[in-house]
């Protein structure tokens, strides 16, 4: 069955969102968002701006952020923390990489 | 339905106590959980882990799972009469229902009506392997996922679907596309999970690529390095032809800006052709003869710094 693909979003590039659409997506509640952009997990294009938003990408975060809280029933301070040494590992993975090429 | 030995997935015994299962699952958890784990396989490991522990750690299930009997892993079996009575399905009813599926709507059924708690469906994930070339030409690709369709019991039954969408030239490896509410059905009116593609790009002969550049190995023959020479490389765009300076030394970057691939923005990267200077590895006569009189002639000495103690 072939099936047209009538709503795919790119999740990279420019396109931002808000932050109920984040809720929505991941599962999270508002509250755990906001913590995850106080303890900056995530952060918004422009603090200043309202309604604040964020970029599509950060979808894969939250989900990330669902998944971690509920596979290993974590709290919202241990899902931060997580996620903050995770991304820690990527960019140390990603210097390692240019260095070696 | 493929029978999965759920407790083999833990690496417990069937008498293992419910503090034993979920240290068993915890343990795998840390180690295949597709948000932690660099193993490959971690994302399909963990799967099964997490599969396996949703249907041993609720006692009903656990003891729904221990009537289907012990089969061998993988192994075609048809679940007992009572399991196709409540799920008012004939004998092939089952054939393209995963165990998983079934043990959720075993759930459902178990909980009964009380819960109307809405619930999400399942996020699905398919990793599309995608070439080079067809990032830079934006082409259109198949990608093909086994999705759920459920029936008028709420059960899941595995239905092949292909979808076809176009690529966007600033794709990159990894790179996420969302479809929404493509994924499992919610109950009780949450909302549909999404099916989520991953682009793989594929190993490419020749590129390697980092960001939107792209590096290629340019191997030169030691005359070509020396003298300087016209060469025809291969871009994604084509064939040029590169100029090499006389006197151009291995591991030197030669630049083809707006060579790479597109940006999001519209720029594009650059293409490196990094120098390898190649001997034959094998030489004639002649060629022996001509080495000789250039080894006598030349005044070159690669590795005077090393006696002198100067910079190169």
């Amino acid at each position: 069955m072939t099936l047209p693909v009538s709503e795919c979003i790119w999740l990279h590039g420019d396109d931002v969102c808000q932050i109920e659409h984040l809720a929505e997506v991941s599962g999270l509640t508002i509250e755990e968002i906001d913590d995850l952009i106080e303890t900056g997990v995530i952060a918004p294009v422009d603090r200043t701006a309202q309604p604040i938003s964020f970029r599509l990408h950060y979808v894969l975060t939250v989900k990330a952020a669902r998944r971690l809280r509920d596979d290993f029933q974590l709290d919202r301070h241990g899902v931060a923390l997580a996620l903050t040494l995770l991304r820690r590992i990527d960019e140390l993975e990603a210097a390692l990489k240019s260095l070696r090429r | 339905m493929k029978f999965k030995d759920y407790y083999q997935a833990l690496g417990v015994e069937r008498s293992a106590t419910a503090a034993e299962i979920k240290k068993a699952y915890r343990k795998l958890a840390h180690q295949y959980h597709p948000d932690i784990s660099k193993d490959p396989q971690g994302e399909e490991k963990f799967k099964d882990i997490a599969e396996a522990y949703a249907a041993l750690k609720s006692p009903e299930k656990r003891e729904a799972y221990d009537q289907l009997g012990r089969h061998p892993n993988g192994q075609q079996f048809s679940p007992p009469p009572d399991w196709q009575q409540q799920f008012n399905t004939g004998e092939s009813g089952f054939d393209d229902v995963d165990l998983s599926d079934l043990f959720a709507a075993f759930g459902r059924a178990q909980r009964g009506p009380r819960v109307d708690m809405p619930l999400p469906g399942q996020d699905y994930k398919v990793t599309a392997p995608v070439t080079l070339e067809q990032i830079f030409g934006g082409e259109e690709i198949e990608i093909r996922a086994e999705l759920p369709e459920y029936d008028q019991h709420g059960l899941a039954h595995r239905v092949a679907h292909t979808f076809r969408l176009t690529l966007p030239t600033a794709a990159a490896d990894g790179q996420r596309l969302r479809l929404a509410g493509k994924g499992g059905h919610g109950v009780n009116g949450g909302r549909n999970g999404d099916l989520f593609v991953a682009l793989a790009l594929r190993p490419h002969p020749f590129y390697r690529v980092s960001g939107r550049d792209l590096y290629l190995d340019l191997p030169l023959a030691p005359w070509e390095a020396v003298l300087g020479a016209a060469v025809e490389i291969p871009t994604l765009a084509g064939k040029v032809e590169l100029k090499i300076n006389p006197g151009t030394t291995a591991g030197q970057k030669l630049r083809l800006a707006k060579r790479g691939l597109a940006s999001a923005d519209g720029s594009s990267g650059t293409l490196y052709a990094v120098v390898r200077i190649e001997v034959p590895k094998a030489v004639g006569d002649v060629e022996r003869d001509l080495f000789l009189q250039l080894a006598s002639a030349s005044p070159f000495k690669p590795r005077e710094h090393f006696a002198t103690g100067a910079t190169p």
